[in-house]
């Protein structure tokens, strides 16, 4: 088991309002997991949760990563564990080149993993092999992190990220449905060449489109704070084909 | 929750109490007692063995300085200062014997040891092999200036101002005043009645000094004021590139540093003018911190000559500075790079001054500001076209970089165009750091102080790469010290 996630509660840091209302799930290594679910489910949340990210508080349950605590370890202590974050929208950071940015994490990843630091003709050399089996032009490692990249370039650059580093569970938010066919294949493609039957991943989706490239092991419909439903990758096309509709008119308070 | 956002940020940004240049030297000192009046510009005059025409200069900035008004239209709020307040001379005796003494063999003989430590200590090497010569000032007197012998060997000049004073007098009066005159603005008159010491460089027509020169400035003594007096003069065909760097003790009052700097260069001259400043920037509320009121001009005089001001501006409680160049010869090239950081309650404004006189004259502006904590960060330039420049060419570029919630930029360019042919281009930006980048960093397993200080350098790249290698590093790791004080 790599993740065990128990009857997770969350909120908004400092407001009232409870968002995850006790969410279980148990990913082992190798599997794919997908959760759907309409909008305001509370899918983004978990992804960040699972990450990390201050703007939400846990209020109630446990979440064990790889035999540790999730929730006591800080954000990069998580990605230096192998936890890794795909974001919805990556974050430009303009003067930090894509090459200092990845070797800096790089390094910080292997160091937690007690290996030595590579150094930056090795790094530019696993780079190189990187970035040619994600088809990404090399000049992109000497742009600035994101900064005038398409929406398919970003998508492409994290995943030349979690290629680089490695993770155990990759965390995919791709919540939104903005995404054009381009980037979402993008996406799908870095998933299914990273999976290794070891390599596990949650990825967390409005639509099932994206799950047509990946072929999720288990789909998991979140509805209003908990999982309502589990199933097969059949559950997906069932969604696609009746929405949630019936999942709301079932399980609406 | 707009209260809270940063909190993480400035809990990081307050961890910086660390000022390592903060000790304090104990030496016995020859001290003026605080005050300011004719008799005390007699005495300054009279310690430094100084000929009549000086004390006659000085006098004159005195009277003139009288019927000015302490300025305070910067962006940067201090009480009136109270100048009697102020000790105007300060020396360590061991050294201030050694002006009385021309013999520069034993010179190391002469320094207070306690005073070479606290240089050792602050880094600056007093040996005649360093890669840099350097004039090291404690308080008001320069206590060695090392390497000018080999100097002198190319016909270079770089001794304290108070030595060539005495040694170079016709070089001094030609130039001294003549690019800020005493009675330019209120602390430039200041500095020209009580100038402590500074440093005199002059390279002579087709020389390129082989060797960086430098200036430390230290303020040791409480309540003294510095007001050393620079002369940089390259002449026809020459290149120089000069460095100065600044620190004082931690102190509980404001200490008051009003100097000004006159650069010269002649006909095919270049002069490199690089600045890294971390006076103490005092307390959290930056009480006690150097109010830093500087004024900084090159003259551009002859054709093709060029003047390039890079400054990193990290300490001061309060920073008032605008390296200036006025470009007189044609085709003359004034540019001005710039990196001020303010943290805690800092406020600096600072910029320059591009006067475009000659023909096809060119200057570059990048600057950029960095505000952090409950800080004020402005940038004032101006450019200012004459009738005369035909074909002139400026290009600005001012970039200002937010890092919390609580702190401020401000820009005030000032743009006066007499000449149709002229191009003027400005560019701005703002951004700031918030915590969807950091957040970005973190979840890659980067740190947040390695990711503020990935972005800062980042951020700074442009100016830094016009400092020399080694001064770019330390502005780097000053940077890195005073956003987040955990640096040893």
């Amino acid at each position: 088991m790599l993740l065990e996630v128990k009857n997770l509660h969350a909120q908004v840091a400092e407001e009232d309002k409870e968002i995850l209302k006790g969410i279980d799930l148990t990913v082992n290594p190798g599997e794919v997991h997908a959760i759907m679910g309409p909008n305001g489910s509370g899918k983004s949340t978990f992804a960040n949760v699972l990450a990390g990210r201050e703007d939400y508080e846990v209020t109630e349950g446990q979440i064990t990563f790889d035999g540790e605590d999730l929730l006591e370890m800080e954000p990069e202590d998580r990605a230096r564990a192998g936890l890794f974050l795909a974001f919805q929208y990556p974050v430009e950071i303009p003067g930090v080149s894509n090459k200092l940015f990845l070797f800096t994490a790089v390094n910080a990843v292997r160091e937690a993993r007690g290996l030595p630091p590579l150094a930056m003709d090795e790094f530019e050399a696993l780079a190189a092999e990187k970035m040619k089996m994600l088809k990404m032009r090399p000049d992109m490692l000497e742009r600035s992190v994101n900064v005038g990249f398409s929406g398919g370039e970003k998508k492409r650059n994290d995943m030349f990220q979690m290629a680089m580093l490695e993770p155990k569970l990759a965390v995919m938010d791709e919540t939104d449905s903005g995404l054009d066919i381009d980037a979402l294949k993008v996406v799908a493609d870095g998933v299914n060449r990273l999976r290794d039957g070891q390599r596990s991943f949650i990825v967390v989706t409005h639509y099932q489109r994206l799950l047509d490239y990946i072929k999720p092991d288990y789909v998991h419909v979140l509805y209003n704070g908990r999982i309502v439903k589990s199933g097969g990758f059949e559950l997906a096309q069932e969604l696609e084909e009746k929405g949630y509709d019936d999942i709301i008119r079932q399980f609406s308070e | 929750m707009a209260e809270t956002q940063y909190q993480e940020i400035d809990t990081l940004l307050q961890k910086n109490s660390f000022y390592k240049e903060g000790f304090y030297t104990q030496t016995v000192v020859d001290k003026l007692e605080k005050g300011i009046n004719e008799d005390v510009i007699r005495a300054i005059s009279a310690k430094k063995n100084e000929p009549e025409w000086m004390l006659q200069w000085r006098l004159q900035a005195y009277h003139h300085w009288l019927t000015m008004k302490e300025p305070h239209w910067a962006k940067a709020e201090y009480a009136p200062l109270d100048y009697q307040d102020y000790s105007y001379y300060a020396a360590p005796q061991c050294a201030s014997c050694a002006t009385d003494h021309d013999a520069t063999e034993d010179e190391d003989a002469l320094i207070d040891p306690e005073v070479a430590k606290a240089f050792e200590a602050l880094g600056v090497p007093l040996d005649d092999d360093a890669e840099i010569a350097v004039d090291a000032i404690f308080d008001s007197v320069s206590i060695k200036t090392t390497q000018r012998e080999k100097l002198k060997e190319l016909g270079i000049i770089f001794c304290s101002f108070s030595e060539a004073v005495q040694e170079y007098p016709d070089l001094v009066r030609k130039y001294l005043g003549t690019v800020v005159p005493y009675h330019d603005n209120f602390f430039a008159a200041l500095n020209a009645a009580v100038a402590s010491d500074g440093t005199f460089v002059y390279v002579p027509p087709g020389v390129r000094c082989p060797v960086d020169i430098s200036t430390y400035f230290r303020i040791n003594e409480a309540k003294t004021g510095q007001f050393e007096r620079t002369l940089l003069i390259a002449d026809k065909g020459s290149y120089v590139s000069y460095i100065e760097g600044c620190s004082a003790p931690i102190r509980d009052t404001y200490q008051l540093h009003a100097a000004v700097v006159e650069v010269i260069v002649h006909e095919d001259a270049e002069v490199k003018y690089s600045t890294v400043q971390n006076w103490y920037p005092g307390d959290e509320d930056c009480e006690g911190g150097i109010l830093n009121f500087v004024t900084k001009r090159g003259l551009c005089e002859g054709r093709n000559s060029k003047l390039s001001w890079t400054q990193a501006e990290t300490g001061s409680a309060i920073t008032w500075k605008y390296p200036s160049c006025i470009l007189k010869g044609d085709n003359s090239i004034g540019e001005f790079y710039s990196v001020a950081l303010t943290n805690r309650r800092q406020q600096a404004d600072t910029g320059t001054k591009m006067i475009h006189i000659g023909k096809n004259t060119r200057s570059t502006i990048i600057s950029k500001g960095l505000s952090a904590g409950k800080s004020d960060n402005t940038y004032r330039g101006l450019v200012k076209i004459m009738p005369s420049a035909e074909g002139a060419r400026n290009y600005t570029q001012c970039d200002s970089m937010l890092i919390g919630d609580k702190c401020g930029a401000h820009t005030f360019p000032y743009i006066e165009v007499e000449n149709p042919t002229a191009t003027v281009e400005h560019e701005a930006t703002t951004s700031r750091i918030g915590e969807d980048q950091l957040f970005y960093f973190k979840a890659r397993g980067i740190d947040e102080e390695d990711a503020i200080s990935m972005m800062v350098n980042g951020f700074c790249k442009e100016v830094f790469k016009e400092l020399p290698l080694e001064f770019a590093q330390e502005a780097e790791e000053l940077l890195k010290i005073s956003l987040e004080g955990s640096v040893g």
